[in-house]
């Protein structure tokens, strides 16, 4: 990585091209994100990681040379040989050759299942091993050896992998370099809630196991049973070239440089992690970048710049979905400085800032479970502000009144470093706008690069641009896109009054331009939750799936759902969707929302399978749109012995008047007969679970990415009261959420919250819960099943066929067999 | 996977060889696309009829390597005219094809005419 930002901000400063740059590799590929290595488990594309692709380094006339080593460096002759035996020569040698994992010399670490995490190679070889485990053993382990940063993410990487995870530190706490013990404490403790097994104190003695790892030995009698290890103890530097030409290296590794990046020979540099500056290796980006900078200014540039003699070790991550962050002096000697401590197990939340004995000076700190106020503190610190009166603010907040106790971003001083990977000051930002030559966010990042890295520092950025923007007078507002300036609630508005009716109009009524995929389908969805016009009416303005009322898949195949309205089916109904997929081959799945989910149909199978189903009696699921889903439900008292009210009967009536229901973002529903709460109905945005007397009804939950209990509106209401009260709020939402907003995100921006919803639904406080009921009852009422229309219209199955010209299906499509069943071959 | 790409080369208007013809201009949906069969080569053809223009460029998005870019929604950006793919909302620019909101590799055009309401597209062989 800091070999290829070598390669980048040469480009960028070399102005005559003077110079020919050959970069060497000896991996297979060309130079890659490590700091996001565990994404590769996720989605296993190798080139995703790329930070540039080979072409890159060709248009930049770079020579790239991979899967050669350079084995041996001829100092008096500038001469360095690879692998294959080519000799090349140099003026100035840049060595970035990074670091291996440290494999500590225990008994037994060569057994098979023991890995390293470094490369994709090493990933690909875990992968490769834990699929063959989980075969054998569904119940299988994998210990991690060492707590650190790096050992954490491994850990994230096998629990993914579906193995048990286990971590295993030496050290009595976590992160030892950047953590105290009550930090490592609650990190333990958040761990430990999301399945991983933390053990600390333990020095592994042995390996054990027959030729594959069955275990590792601790203590005497103290052991864990694991079928596989991964190692990730530490870097050591790969200095091997340098020692083999006498360079100076330090006494544990590292290649020994000044503040020019200079080794002990003036015409080769080392950067990154294999340089031991102020005797220290540094295992950060930042610091890399930073040394990479410097190398190509002495060669190349500005001489007389040099490396900062305090390097910041700085670091804020999300660690499996943990805030962590640690900055400045994370621990503080009584003699330098005080620290003030919050600490919440309940919450796993732990917040340390070390301030100097004055009280005026932020000399660094720890924040664990929630990091939102690091970018502010860690500012503070950089420049050395002054601290408010009342210092646990900092990591309280102002408990009286509603300022926040920081102040904004606009108060740091203009040298203030806000983007850290791209060294972008406050005044970079706020100077272009001021001078006009940038004019927006994205400008703004285009120009200055800020935000463009690890993406850390995009929030305070772009409060920096919103708030000069504002200083200049500009009104910064959340509008659709560059053909509508307005918001979602405002062009609801505009559409409704001007009785637009489709997406010409709407430019023309209050737009600009020729739309794009970002506003055509929103006023696709304001039409549709105006008129229920379907998606058929204007099928070029409709998102993807909309399209072509079917969720596209990752081969472009589309998937279909029929709706089964509250899970409730026939034997009879069952048959026809068994004998569809059947006689189309379709990959068959019970889905979250108590239907059946047929994967794998061609776009031009479609209206044939639809035909099919429409025949047999079944609707559009919806499945592909913004608007209801399903209405869940447990078998309520028909036939629970504990149910106290027809939650069937109930979710189905609800999923039958709602459905086709266009909105912002999805509807989900669900219903159950008791408090038991089999439906789960308070993970949807809209509940109603049975109680003495009545329904319950809850609104606005979510499950997702970010899950949240939905919110009691009402109790004990009549089926009757029930409805009246969805249809107020589910139109109060269509009205005025943001577009791609779900019900919980609207209700924690409403002003007012749950309780300003209790008065606009159940009191009507606004005057308004007539006009919502009529305009709900329009939209029941004017339902149509979109698939049935295709069916019945011969003209609008034209575009179900994917060429025009040729009856041919597309021929790139290929399946591979899964458990009886097949998928599509990867990406 | 490359193999997929490197079929499609951008055709300027001097190196076509041949006109394909492809069909009746009315039986494209008005501001959308199609996909049009050539050879063994997969080509998206947009009806952009708010502009009055016509477009035609690779059916395969170079991001994940799928024929769908002729399904995918099209508009402009700062008045230049583009594409969406429909999978992950990549976008291409109509006119020369480059990815405009990420760094993945320009799709191929190619020159569409339209004479007595057909629609053709130029190939170099």
């Amino acid at each position: 990585m800091v070999g290829y930002k070598f390669c980048e901000k040469f480009v960028a400063n070399q102005a005559g091209g003077s110079y020919k740059l050959t970069v060497f590799g000896e991996e297979p590929r060309p130079a890659y994100d490590r700091v996001h290595l565990s994404e590769f488990f996720e989605n296993q594309d190798a080139k995703k990681l790329e930070l540039a692709p080979r072409n890159w380094y060709e248009e930049n006339d770079i020579e790239l040379i991979t899967g050669e080593r350079v084995n041996a460096i001829q100092r008096d002759l500038k001469k360095i040989q690879t692998s294959s035996g080519k000799e090349y020569t140099y003026d100035y040698l840049v060595l970035a050759t990074g670091s291996l994992p440290f494999v500590p010399p225990i008994d037994g670490v060569d057994k098979k299942g023991v890995f390293v995490y470094r490369t994709i190679e090493d990933l690909e070889g875990m992968l490769a091993y834990a699929g063959k485990l989980k075969q054998e053993k569904p119940e299988a382990k994998a210990a991690v050896l060492g707590g650190g940063l790096l050992g954490l993410e491994a850990a994230k990487a096998v629990m993914d992998m579906g193995l048990e995870p286990h971590v295993v530190e030496f050290a009595p706490k976590l992160m030892p370099r950047q953590l105290d013990s009550r930090g490592s404490n609650v990190l333990k403790l958040k761990l430990e809630s999301l399945g991983i097994n933390i053990h600390l104190n333990k020095a592994t003695s042995k390996i054990l196991g027959n030729g594959s790892i069955e275990g590792m030995q601790f203590g005497e009698d103290d052991a864990l049973a694991t079928d596989m290890l991964v190692i990730s103890a530490g870097i050591r530097p790969r200095d091997e070239l340098a020692k083999s030409c006498d360079l100076e290296v330090g006494v544990r590794g590292g290649i020994v440089v000044n503040n020019k990046m200079q080794t002990s020979d003036p015409s080769i540099y080392a950067i990154g992690e294999v340089a031991l500056y102020n005797q220290m290796i540094y295992g950060l980006v930042a610091p890399g970048y930073e040394m990479a900078d410097i190398a190509v200014d002495q060669i190349i540039g500005d001489p007389d710049k040099q490396m900062t003699e305090d390097i910041d070790m700085s670091t804020k991550l999300k660690l499996i979905g943990v805030d962590v962050a640690s900055f400045g002096e994370p621990f503080m000697p009584a003699e330098k400085g005080l620290s003030i401590l919050f600490e919440n197990k309940t919450k796993h939340l732990y917040k340390r800032i070390n301030v100097s004995h004055d009280g005026q000076k932020l000399l660094g700190g720890i924040l664990i479970g929630d990091a939102s106020d690091y970018n502010m503190l860690h500012q503070i610190y950089l420049n050395g502000m002054d601290l408010p009166e009342n210092v646990e603010d900092l990591i309280l907040g102002a408990r009286s009144g509603g300022e926040s106790s920081f102040g904004s971003a606009m108060s740091l001083p203009d040298t203030a470093q806000i983007c850290s990977c791209e060294n972008v000051l406050k005044q970079d930002i706020c100077g272009g706008l001021l001078e006009g030559k940038t004019c927006n966010l994205k400008e703004v990042m285009a120009q200055t690069k800020a935000a463009t890295g690890c993406g850390g520092c995009k929030p305070m950025v772009t409060e920096l641009v919103n708030e000069t923007l504002k200083s200049l007078g500009q009104e910064v507002k959340e509008t659709i896109c560059e053909h509508f300036e307005y918001t979602r609630q405002e062009l609801y508005g505009i559409l409704k009054v001007k009785k637009v009716q489709t997406f010409d109009e709407a430019i023309e009524a209050c737009g600009k331009g020729h739309g794009c995929e970002v506003c055509k389908p929103l006023i696709a969805s304001i039409l549709a939750s105006l008129y229920n016009d379907t998606a058929n009416k204007e099928e070029v303005i409709q998102d993807s799936n909309d399209k072509f009322l079917a969720n596209i898949q990752r081969n472009g195949t589309y998937s279909v759902v029929p709706r089964i309205p509250g899970g409730e089916i026939t034997p009879e109904k069952l048959i026809v969707i068994g004998e569809v997929a059947k006689e189309y081959d379709l990959y068959t799945k019970i889905t979250g929302g108590q239907r059946i989910d047929l994967f794998g149909a061609e776009l031009h199978q479609l209206p044939a399978i639809w035909k099919t189903l429409i025949e047999a009696g079944f609707e559009s699921g919806h499945a592909y749109g913004k608007s209801l889903r399903t209405v869940k439900s447990c078998v309520g008292s028909t036939w629970c012995r504990y149910g106290m009210d027809e939650s069937v009967s109930f979710a189905i009536e609800l999923e039958d008047r709602y459905k086709g229901l266009r909105s912002p973002h999805k509807l989900k529903g669900g219903v159950s007969g008791c408090i038991r709460e089999c439906a789960e109905a308070r993970g949807k945005d809209f509940g109603v679970i049975a109680v003495e007397g009545g329904w319950n009804l809850y609104v606005c939950g979510n499950g997702g990415a970010t899950p949240k209990h939905a919110l009691l509106l009402a109790e004990q209401i009549d089926n009757e009261t029930c409805i009246k009260y969805l249809d107020r709020f589910l139109m109060y939402y269509i009205r005025t959420a943001a577009p791609l907003m779900r019900t919980a995100a609207w209700l924690d921006k409403l002003e007012g919250g749950i309780e300003q919803l209790k008065q606009v639904v159940v009191n009507d406080s606004l005057n308004i819960a007539d006009e919502l009921e009529q305009e709900m009852e329009q939209l029941v009422n004017a339902y149509e099943c979109e698939w049935k229309q295709i069916v019945e219209d011969e003209q609008l199955q034209g575009r179900f066929k994917h060429f025009i010209n040729s009856e041919d299906s597309d021929d790139n499509l290929v399946f591979v067999p899964m458990r009886e069943q097949k998928m599509p071959k990867a990406w | 996977m490359d193999v997929l790409t490197s079929a499609y080369k951008t055709v300027k208007e001097s190196e076509v060889n041949v006109w394909f013809e492809v069909a009746k201009a009315e039986d494209f949906p008005k501001d959308g696309g199609v996909c049009v069969k050539y050879k063994g080569k997969q080509i998206a053809v947009y009806n952009f009829t708010r502009k009055g223009t016509w477009y035609a460029c690779q059916n395969v998005c170079p991001h994940k390597l799928e024929m769908v870019l002729s399904r995918g929604m099209i508009g402009d950006e700062s008045g230049v005219p583009k594409v969406a793919c429909p999978m992950h909302k990549k976008t291409f620019s109509l006119e020369t094809g480059e990815n405009l909101n990420g760094d993945l590799d320009p799709i191929a055009m190619y020159p569409v005419k339209v004479e007595n309401n057909i629609v053709y597209i130029g190939f170099s062989e």
